[in-house]
This record gives structure tokens, sequence and C-alpha cells, in this order.
């Protein structure tokens, strides 16, 4: 006998109905909530005593035709160049010899295309001689995604920067070997980026 | 260190030999095309991405607890210390202050982790030289580590344990005397393992010599962990770039001589006694106390990015998360170690006996969900 259950809940969830209606009806309406928007705080920067010294000695010593901005995020010391200095900045880094940035840790894209147009790339650097770590930070704008390899400098980016290629789009001038790491022959698009429809998409 | 087009005798090469994907002995999903000239490899090209998931990518449509889970994924034989990873980068940009207690236990749990995957590596190394014993040697000992861990965190594998801000809940009563008497065991049985292994004939033919990397070639290829250690590098973040509690420990870093595969295999015989030093030292400061910092609602952390290191059992695992103030983050990329180690295959293979690539591939010890992510 499945047909009494279902009709006997049919029933009670139309009553249900009825007396929700009746008593909104009777009440006023509640005030909606006034969402308050919220301050966004930033992280502090808070160095250790190695990386201020770090930071200053680039604001002194940094070769001008560099043209750095030196700044901080966190505990980490930024340095953003633009893309046409990047090898030289790299080059200074990794041979100067109070810097020695002898490892290259991470190679990030950021995609902030929604913001300002850009994708930053993010080279993580250590010392594994004076134990300092800086972030090389490099803005490319959407419409220009090409930037120089520095899988000669430090051979770790090669497989990082292939990566990036495949999720992100992003061209590096004079890679070796720029074909899908990740990826599989055939996949269009990149969907590392924001503008990527992760949820719709179906392989199949 | 690239392999450039002219070193490579093209003629010489008259075979190309496909291992992988579906191979017992590439570790997972990992496909490896080699050139041979004879028995001599000339070339190999790795292929990965059989594994990959978008890990990255789905970070950011998660809540930031929900995706310990996923760093669980990432490197499935040494999950807490992934957990820890992530963790500790967001702590860092919330700036909290973690309990003792909870920095205690996470730290006697990412040492047993790191003893338990490297009985895997023992246990799975010695099967790619073709010895069958110490792999049952080796997953005994490994399951009672996970044993201890299921009564502590509920699960054998994927634990999800570690919190932004602590832990999930407090250790049994008998947790002490349990891991007492466990690290007596592991003892005793570390030391059956090296003797069983280590210095044996057939082994040491197998396995001196091969898949030679110096300590320039593994700086600039970006080694990291015991792969690094080996070639003679003194590098080990938990000491050089100290995190969590890890500077109040005494503890060894065992390195190599030659950067050889039996070099890479040895380091992780002694780096399991160093573990179980600071597991003992941090037993007998185990603190009593509150295990988490609470945090009202949501994890929101502020805006701004962070970078942290830290040192897996397979090497330097960093978390690199961009935080927009919201309850997801915007941006979370893992420098996954096994995912760079595997890039000095290339030249490790170069001019070595066919036999002898699985053994060259074994001694990086590498976990395809963590290079695939």
């Amino acid at each position: 006998m499945p047909e009494n259950p279902d009709s006997e809940e049919v029933v009670e969830t139309t009553g249900a109905e009825v007396s929700d209606e009746t008593s909104e009806a009777k009440k006023p309406e509640p005030k909606k909530p006034v969402r308050k928007e919220r301050e966004v705080p930033t992280v502090p920067v808070n160095l250790d005593e190695k990386s201020t010294q770090l930071s200053s000695f680039l604001d002194t010593n940094c070769p001008e035709n560099i043209s750095p901005s030196i700044g901080a995020e966190a505990d980490i010391v930024t340095i953003t160049v633009d893309k046409k200095n990047l090898i030289e900045a790299c080059n200074y880094l990794k041979n100067d010899e109070n810097l020695q940035f002898n490892y290259l840790s991470l190679v990030t894209v950021v995609d902030y295309e929604a913001i300002s147009e850009t994708f930053e790339l993010n080279y993580h650097l250590v010392s594994l001689k004076f134990r300092h770590k800086i972030a090389v930070k490099c803005n490319l704008p959407i419409n220009d995604l090409s930037i120089p390899t520095i899988s000669e400098i430090w051979t770790t980016a090669n497989w990082f920067e292939r990566e990036s290629h495949d999720l992100f789009g992003v061209i590096f001038e004079g890679h070796p070997n720029l074909s899908p790491l990740l990826l599989f022959e055939e996949f269009e698009g990149f969907p590392g980026r924001k503008s990527f429809p992760f949820h719709d998409y179906q392989e199949w | 260190m690239q392999v450039s087009q002219s070193q490579i005798n093209e003629d010489a090469i008259d075979l190309m030999i496909n291992m992988g994907p579906q191979h017992p002995s590439t570790h997972g999903v990992f496909r490896l095309v080699i050139w041979v000239d004879g028995e001599k490899i000339q070339k190999v090209e790795p292929h990965i991405g059989y594994l990959h998931r978008g890990s990255e990518k789905i970070c950011e449509s998660e809540s930031y607890n929900q995706i310990i889970t996923l760093f669980d994924r990432l490197d499935y034989v040494g999950n807490l210390n992934n957990e820890l990873a992530f963790s500790l980068a967001v702590e860092k940009l919330m700036d909290l202050e973690i309990p003792e207690r909870a920095q205690y236990i996470r730290v006697i749990l990412c040492e047993l982790n790191r003893i338990a995957s490297h009985m895997l590596f023992y246990g799975v190394y010695g099967l790619d030289a073709g010895a069958t014993t110490p792999m049952l040697y080796a997953f005994r000992e490994r399951e009672r580590i996970q044993e201890l861990f299921e009564s502590v965190t509920g699960a054998r594998l994927m634990h999800n344990y570690i919190r932004i801000g602590g832990i999930k809940e407090d250790v049994e009563k008998d947790f002490k005397e349990k891991v007492h008497k466990l690290i007596d065991h592991l003892k005793e049985s570390i030391d059956e393992c090296d003797d069983l292994l280590s210095n044996n004939e057939m082994f040491l033919v197998r396995t001196k010599d091969i898949g030679i990397i110096t300590a320039d070639e593994a700086i600039d290829l970006g080694l990291s962990g015991p792969s690094l250690r080996a070639s003679g590098v003194l590098e080990d973040i938990r000491v050089t770039d100290s995190y969590s509690i890890y500077d109040r420990f005494d503890f060894g870093i065992p390195i190599g001589s030659k950067g050889d595969c039996w070099d890479r295999y040895f380091v992780r015989v002694q780096e399991m006694r160093e573990s179980i030093k600071i597991i003992e030292q941090a037993l007998a400061d185990l603190p009593e106390g509150e295990i988490i910092t609470p945090i009202k609602g949501m994890v929101r952390p502020p805006k701004g990015e962070v970078f942290v290191r830290t040192e897996s059992p397979r090497g330097d695992l960093g978390v690199f998360v961009v935080s927009d103030g919201s309850d997801k983050p915007y941006r979370v990329k893992v420098r996954p170690p096994s995912f760079v180690n595997l890039q000095a295959l290339e030249l490790m293979l170069r001019d070595t006996y066919l036999a002898d690539a699985v053994l060259v591939l074994g001694s990086i010890d590498i976990i395809m969900g963590e290079v695939d992510r």
C-alpha cells in the first residue's frame, strides 16, 4: 500500500504551507539585517634581523640599471623588477658575492586579471650560504604574456616554467622545451587562470 | 646543466624503450621514455601529469580548514608533514600563537610520519634492487606506526588531524607510554633493517657509484631533502630555517659524500635514527595544556601573501598562500619536493646502464600524487 503514505505527506505539506502564509500575513516584515562592510586588514611586515640587513644592503648596493623597487611581504624581502631587467637582476642576485642566491625554490604565477589586468610572477630565491631569502616579482600585462626564461640561470626553473606555460599560458622566451607537462597535448585553455570555467568544465 | 642536443650522439641511439605509465617500479603513474645505445642510456624523457587533479586550483574554492584535507592527498605517505606546512603558512598570515602542547604533539607525529615514510622507501627500494625480504620487515614496522596514528587521529592514512591554530583533538592518556613502547621497538628494528640491507654485497654492487650528482649540480637542479644531503650539502630546513619548535631539539643531519644511489639510501636510514632522537626529547618535554587557539567564526587571514618552507620526508616542501581577506585563499601554490627532484633524473640517468634505471628512479623517492598535484 504505497499510495497512502504519499497522500498523507501531501496533505501535511500543504497544511504547513497554509499556516505559514497566515502567520506571515499577521506579522510585520522582519527587517533585513544590514551587512557591515568588513574592513580587510593587511598582513603586517615583520622582518627579522637578517632580512632587514638584506633589505638595506639592496637599497644601497643594487645597480641602478636594474631599477628595482624593494619592499616586503610578511617576513620576506621582495624586489620588483621590470621584465626587461629580469635576467640582469637574477644574474646580479645569483653572482653578487654578498648575496649568492644559488637556490631557486619556487616559481609562481598569480592571476590578477580581474584586479589590475596583470599576471604576477614570483621567484622565490634562497641563499644556502647566507641563509637568507628573497622574492623577485615581475608584473606582466595580460595582453603581452611573454617573459625571458631564467632556466639557464637556475635549472630548477625548467619544469616550473613549463608548468606555468601549461596552466597560465605565460610564454617563456628562450625556454628549451615548452611542451605540455601536466596537461595532455590536445588540451585547450589555461585551467590555472581565474577566468577558466573550472566547475563547468567537462572532459567527457 | 641542460642536456644539450649536441652532447647526445643521435647516430648511436638505436632503440627507444617505454617504461610506464603502468609499471610497478615507477612508484605511481609515471612514464619514462628511454633511448638506449646497446645497454647504455643515451637520453631520457620523463612524462608526468597522469595524476593531475588541479589541487592548487581546487584550493581557491575551498575554505582554509577544508584545504587541509587536500594537502593530505598530495604526498600520501607523509601526510602530517603536508598538513603542517599548510597550517604553518596560514598561521603565519594570521600571526597566530600555537599552544605548546599542540606544537609538541605535531612534532612527535610528524617525525613518526617521517620514519614511516622512510620505512616505506627502505622496503620499496630493496624491492627495486631485487630483495624481497626488506619489504616485509619495513611494512611490518610501518604498520605499527600507522596503528598509533589510527589511535590518535582516527585514520591510518588521510589523517586530517592538524588544524589551523592547533590540532583536532587531544591525544589519549596513554599516548606517552604507547610512543615510548613504539620507539623502543623502532630503534631495534631500524638497526635490524640496517643490518639486513645496507652493507649487503649484492646491494652495494647495484647502488654504489650509480646516478651520481655532485653538490653543485644538486643545488643548481634544486634538489632538496635526503637527495640533496646525499651529495654532501648540509641543508636541513628544520635546522637552517627553523620552523615550529624544531630549534629546541638536539639532532644531527646525516649527509653523504658522493651523491650516488647508496648515499641517498643511507642518508634516509640514518635520518630515521635522528627522528627518534627528536621524538624522545619531545616526549620528555611534552607539556599539559590547551591544544588549539580558538578562532572566532571562519578562518579569515588578513590580506597579504606568505611563503613557508618546511622539511617534509622528501625534501623542501614550500607553501605559497595569497590571501585577499576572504574565507578562501586567492592563490595557493605548493613547491612539491618530488616534482623538483624528479627533474634531476635526466642527468642522473645519462650514461648509466638500462638495468640501473629503476634503482636511480627509486633512490629519489618520488610520490606521484605530489608531482602531479
